[in-house]
């Protein structure tokens, strides 16, 4: 699965001013820290203020701050501001979506999509912050890669 | 319907006695809207007796009152799975929520299981449970390297 690059950007962002909740983190630190332009990042900040996400505070040090509550905030509500998960471009009209293939084919993919918004509605803002912490400290979420070398081990 | 427990009333945990399953069976029949009292029953002669190590049913004890349960056993080689622990039920009163009950129990389940050698603790929860898969997701779960299948009709 691969979310578009605004809605990667939102929970990029979400989640730094989650990490520092009642502190202001200004858009250029976040721009900088993901070598994203601030043009875009600012669009996508203003959507996040606009749903109640963020707030901006104005004035010196002025910045956005985290407004939402990390623990009922979903990586589903956050991704759902900017994209349709599971909405395939073209929908139906998609090439052979009429044939028996497509259909079939359309059961497999639309099987997909409804783990991952079950995925995504069942992770809160509160616990991607746990799950960073762990990564952190080295004792983190398994990883493909990780899976394969205790394989190996 | 009782309330919420008593503002810093003790929390015991412990393993499920006779006396506390009709306060089981209500809190189990508020969420799921089923009184299904033979099922409870059942589950308290296969778990309650505290006879085997790899079967646990315990429940959250609060201002005298049950506040909520968790259940479940080890497995052997289930599923192609080394030994595990597995939970299968956890509820919590609709009031008592948000107070670190749930995390008690699965704190416990999951000392238990240790205790009976395992390392590992799996659950399987309908998708769109997202109450309690968030639950679980909190407790630091991820995804298990399994996919649930079924067939309607067979």
């Amino acid at each position: 699965m691969k979310l578009q690059i605004s809605t990667s950007l939102a929970l990029y962002s979400v989640l730094e001013f989650a990490a520092s909740p009642g502190h202001q983190v200004s858009a250029a630190s976040i721009a900088a820290k993901y070598k994203v332009s601030t043009h875009h990042l600012a669009k996508v900040l203003r959507e996040l203020v606009r749903a109640d996400v963020i707030e901006s505070t104005r004035g010196v040090g002025g910045g956005y701050r985290f407004r939402a509550n990390a623990k009922r905030l979903t990586l589903f509500d956050v991704i759902a501001l900017f994209e349709d998960i599971g909405g395939r471009p073209g929908g139906s009209r998609e090439f052979g979506a009429s044939t028996d293939v497509g259909r079939a084919l359309g059961v497999v993919l639309a099987e997909i999509d409804e783990i991952a918004k079950a995925t995504f509605r069942s992770i809160t803002i509160g616990t991607m912050l746990k799950l960073i912490a762990r990564q952190r400290s080295g004792a983190g979420g398994r990883t493909p890669s990780s899976r394969k070398r205790t394989r190996r081990a | 319907m009782t309330g919420p427990p008593r503002a810093g009333a003790e929390l015991r945990v412990r393993p499920v006695e006779a006396a506390d399953l009709d306060q089981v069976i209500a809190i189990d029949a508020d969420i799921t809207g089923e009184t299904k009292t033979d099922y409870w029953y059942e589950l308290l002669h296969r778990y309650g007796t505290g006879r085997s190590r790899q079967r646990l049913f315990l429940v959250a004890e609060a201002s005298a009152e049950i506040q909520g349960f968790i259940i479940g056993e080890v497995r052997d080689w289930e599923f192609g799975s080394p030994p595990c622990g597995w939970v299968f039920g956890i509820s919590v009163r609709p009031g008592a929520r948000l107070a670190g009950i749930g995390t008690r129990l699965f704190e416990a389940i999951c000392a238990g299981f240790r205790h009976a050698g395992v390392d590992k603790v799996r659950t399987l929860i309908a998708r769109d449970n997202s109450l309690v898969l968030s639950f679980f997701r909190s407790q630091g779960m991820m995804a298990a390297p399994f996919i649930p299948l079924e067939k309607d009709p067979i």
